[in-house]
């Protein structure tokens, strides 16, 4: 079994929120839900098991995986990083946060450490312009950085016992 | 001038919870429409208004509903275009964390007027947070009879459903939205058909922004000829505009459209004037799409008439000297900023969304981004500005969707308005003397 | 019925009928050229652009010229409308700035490719691009990978025109290869190791318009104007088998389905009259197969067959000297 029961019938709930005949529409949050709870990335296994669930080709499911910036197609470290550095953030100093992170990792843009605890990845706008600049850690967004609170979120993130993972517990909820 | 309609209470203690939501007058739009009003007088009111899409294109939304097409036996569907990514856009982000029954409550109203019994929220994956906010509100909603089955006792039964993305740009396009939805990539329709005739799951569907949906509830409530009584002449209502770079107070407020830009950059009701005493250099006014302007532009128009924060007022002069409301992501830069550099994040931004579909936006968003490296790197010519404005002359208009469009535009305006910077930039070979803030990254990785 | 005119030329088409299908009725001379478009794979088109056509009227009822150029594959036509391609000196420059992009990574390998000579870019390069390039940057390069026997992928060649995706979803059973990643870095790939194995694949070779999908089982064997087209048929269960052999002396190097003189295939033929059927033995020979005088296989075969009148005095010098 590569999901637990409970995680499969959370998918079978959320693939109810489709009618009948279209439940690849839940391709998506069943891909986010098994990432979660797969180490934060997608394998072979994994995707072919959502393809199952769905009952769609599993190129389907490559195709769509490889297309999204959100799912990651190799092993990636405890904490991912994702730091926004376009035009907002660019302007008030993502450039610098940048380089202050890779300095403290030891690693470079794109980069995993060593030990597997921090992966670090640039990325695109986050919409969080007014509050620049800003990275995201699974769900939390931390605005307004400053190379303290930098190294401060890096120090929290030292020792997680889990992946980082954008769904939390309560992300969805049954309105069945 | 400030002027507050979906914003009244986003300062009230509690306001994401239901009960406070409605203690505060919250569902009356919904009350009122479902109880007293037919759909088609809620089409009606929406027209009135004159309200227009408040995702970027400006469409009038009473005119799009109206184009939905309503065969006997089909379901219809309204989906909620929730994947703010615009660079320099994050009000559809504040409303829904700050306020989330008020969009829950529009969709409600607005699907009763267009005869949807199913609607979906599409919020981009990485507001993971905020579907978590929606999904509690709407499972509240549930809770207190405004979803689900025989609502309020009339009738009328209504389920919504959040759909998060996973990282995409491409999917705020409306036609990819709905593709994603649909569980495969996101990749826009080649249109004709529309959505209106051919949507979600091949249904007339309408696609409508958070906000767009969210002024449904005031102009359902006042009714929509009061709503038109605010702003000026085609630029009705209020609007909210996400203001970013370099200004005191950034942040997401909502202004009577008609509100001069000037008084918006310097006033302390909105972004409090420029972040240091360096001056205004230029303003990317709605989101990364649009012309960027220099500072005189943007101040006043050709006519030396003051620049408004209207539809209108921002496009006078057409391309050559204006720009466009788009999403209100309004992004000032002062004396600092290097235009080439901000290009290359916004081309760098475009090639990484081109969804890869169409060739010109394929390969001339990516031929853009290595240009501008290029020329950042210090190994720039001359010839490679006229280079730049070709490739984006022949990407504008020739895709299947606006992405095209919009990685075009940022690169023409830049040239248009900032050609000399470019030109001194090259000549200098100017690595060496662009501050910190400039440095850059290696070619940007894709993933 | 619609009346429609394309490049002032009038015809009257059946009511739904797009542009390029009424352009193609008018003839070659006023056809927009289509690197993604096929007739027998439904929703192809749309991708490539290079079939941007102007509408300079829309119909007789709505006489507005369209704002932007139109793509000929999926836009119907109106009664009345007004259409200009190749008099368009708009569409000439789009069209010159599609052939580019397509070109930006092109690998140019044509002397090494096996679809040299029957490639729709190097018609299309020819007849719409520019003799320079513009870009100095590495061309993009991919993983290779390996989708069987009978298949080769150069995905540098590709220029991501879907069809080959598509006759896999709608002729195959069971699609294994997609269009993975986005932006330019998409490919064509099945992104696990995996073979394209199943009775239809192989038209994948036939749809492609450039050298991304070739036969594995020609692979490198003659440049195709040094074989000679012949039509055969045979008994199939599972096709029409009606195909093409490609001989070369008494040799069968390859075989293929028939083509129209728009590159696209009467009907799709099975892989086993494609790949295992290369004997004379298997096939009752029709005949020589007509060529476009125009197309390069052609070149060394129909000796004496240009008429004098279509040519002036000093063109027939420069052939005879």
């Amino acid at each position: 079994m590569l999901f637990s029961d409970k995680t499969e019938a959370l998918m079978r709930q959320i693939m109810r929120r489709y009618p009948e005949g279209r439940h690849k529409s839940a391709l998506l949050p069943l891909l986010h839900i098994a990432q979660a709870e797969s180490d934060g990335w997608l394998s072979v296994p994994v995707m072919d098991r959502v393809a199952e669930i769905l009952s769609i080709q599993p190129i389907e499911v490559y195709e769509v995986a490889t297309f999204y910036s959100m799912f990651q197609l190799k092993p990636v470290g405890k904490c991912l990083i994702e730091v926004c550095r376009t035009s907002s953030c660019w302007l008030r100093g993502a450039n610098d946060i940048v380089a202050h992170i890779e300095q403290k990792l030891g690693i470079k843009n794109g980069e995993t450490t060593p030990d597997g605890k921090f992966t670090l990845r640039t990325v695109e706008c986050l919409g969080s312009c007014g509050t620049a600049p800003m990275l995201q850690i699974g769900e939390k967004y931390y605005e307004d950085l400053t190379f303290e609170k930098v190294d401060q979120i890096l120090e929290e993130n030292k020792n997680r016992d889990n992946h980082s993972t954008y769904l939390s517990k309560t992300t969805f909820q049954n309105h069945e | 001038m400030e002027r507050k309609l979906l914003f009244k209470n986003i300062d009230v203690p509690g306001i994401a919870t239901y009960d406070v939501y409605r203690a505060n007058g919250g569902y009356a739009s919904a009350e009122k429409a479902l109880k007293t009003m037919t759909p088609e007088a809620v089409v009606e009111e929406v027209k009135k208004s004159g309200l227009r899409g408040r995702g970027g294109a400006g469409f009038p939304t009473g005119m799009k509903w109206s184009f939905l097409a309503r065969p006997e036996g089909v379901p219809r569907y309204l989906v909620c275009n929730a994947d703010e990514s615009e660079p320099g856009t994050f009000k559809d982000r504040y409303l829904m964390e700050h306020i989330p029954h008020l969009l829950i409550e529009g969709m409600l109203t607005s699907s009763y007027a267009l005869g949807a019994k199913t609607s979906y929220i599409y919020v981009r994956g990485e507001f993971f947070y905020i579907i978590r906010i929606l999904e509690k509100a709407i499972a509240e909603a549930y809770k207190n009879g405004w979803l689900g089955k025989n609502i309020q006792g009339t009738g009328f039964d209504h389920d919504i459903y959040v759909h998060p993305g996973a990282g995409a740009y491409i999917c705020g396009e409306e036609t990819a939205l709905l593709e994603s939805l649909e569980g495969k990539r996101g990749n826009p329709r080649i249109k004709p058909p529309f959505p209106a005739v051919k949507g979600l799951y091949d249904c007339p569907t309408v696609v409508n922004n958070v906000e767009t949906i969210a002024a449904v509830v005031p102009i359902v409530n006042d009714g929509g000829e009061e709503y038109c009584k605010i702003g000026i002449g085609k630029s009705t209502g209020t609007k909210l505009i996400s203001a970013s770079g370099h200004i005191k107070k950034p942040g997401v407020y909502e202004i009577e459209l008609g509100v001069p830009v000037e008084e918006f950059i310097y006033s302390d009701h909105f972004c409090g004037g420029m972040l240091t005493d360096r001056k205004l250099k230029a303003v990317v006014a709605g989101g990364s799409s649009v012309p960027i302007l220099p500072a005189d532009l943007i101040l006043k128009t050709t006519n030396g008439e003051p620049r408004l924060m209207t539809y209108e007022s921002l496009a006078d002069g057409g391309f050559a000297t204006g720009t466009m409301l788009g999403s209100g992501g309004f992004i000032v830069m002062d004396t600092s900023a290097s235009v080439v550099y901000n290009l290359y994040t916004f081309t760098r931004f475009y090639h990484h969304e081109s969804c890869g579909q169409c060739s010109p936006c394929r390969e001339g968003t990516a031929w853009m981004e290595k240009i501008l490296h290029k020329i950042l790197d210090g190994h720039g010519t001359m010839t490679d500005i006229d280079l730049l404005w070709d490739i984006q002359r022949k990407i504008e208009g020739n895709t299947i969707c606006p992405l095209g469009d919009a990685a075009a535009w940022p690169v023409a305006s830049a040239i248009r308005h900032f050609r000399p910077e470019f030109e001194e930039f090259i000549s200098k070979q100017a690595k060496q003397e662009v501050n910190h803030n400039n440095q850059h990254q290696p070619l940007a990785v894709t993933s | 019925m619609a009346k429609v005119t394309i490049d002032g030329i009038e015809i009257e088409v059946p009511d739904g009928t797009t542009i390029l299908q009424a352009a193609r009725m008018i003839g070659p001379s006023v056809a927009p050229p289509a690197m993604c478009f096929y007739t027998k794979l439904k929703t192809s088109g749309g991708y490539c652009r290079t079939c941007l056509v102007e509408v300079t009227k829309g119909s007789d009822k709505d006489p507005r010229p369209m704002p932007k150029l139109v793509i000929s594959c999926r836009t119907t036509v109106m009664d009345g409308m007004v259409v200009t391609n190749q008099l368009s000196p708009r569409v000439l420059d789009a069209r010159a700035g599609i052939v580019e992009f397509l070109l930006l990574n092109h690998p140019l390998d044509c002397p090494i490719c096996d679809q040299a000579g029957e490639c729709h870019l190097q018609d299309l390069s020819y007849e719409n691009g520019n003799y320079t390039t513009r870009t100095d940057f590495e061309r993009r390069t991919f993983e290779k990978i390996d989708i069987g026997d009978f298949i080769q992928l150069h995905m540098t060649r590709c220029i991501l025109c879907y069809r080959c995706v598509k006759v896999a979803e709608q002729i195959t059973d069971g699609r294994v290869h997609g269009v993975l990643n986005r932006g330019d870095l998409s490919e064509i790939s099945t992104y696990i190791k995996e073979a394209i194995d199943n009775d239809f694949s192989g038209n994948m070779i036939d749809v492609c318009p450039v050298g991304a999908l070739t036969d594995k089982t020609f692979r490198f064997k003659s440049r195709v104007w040094f074989t000679k087209p012949v039509d055969a048929h045979r008994d199939c269960d599972k096709c029409s088998g009606k195909v093409v052999l490609w001989y070369k002396g008494e040799e069968v190097l390859r075989v293929t389905g028939r083509k129209d003189e728009w590159g696209e295939v009467d009907e799709f033929i099975c892989n086993t009259c494609r790949f295992e059927k290369k004997h004379t033995a298997d096939w009752s020979i029709e005949g020589v197969r007509n060529i476009s005088r125009h197309s390069v296989i052609s070149a060394n075969k129909y000796k004496n067959l240009v008429k004098p009148n279509e040519f002036h005095l000093n063109d027939i010098k420069a052939i005879t000297e």
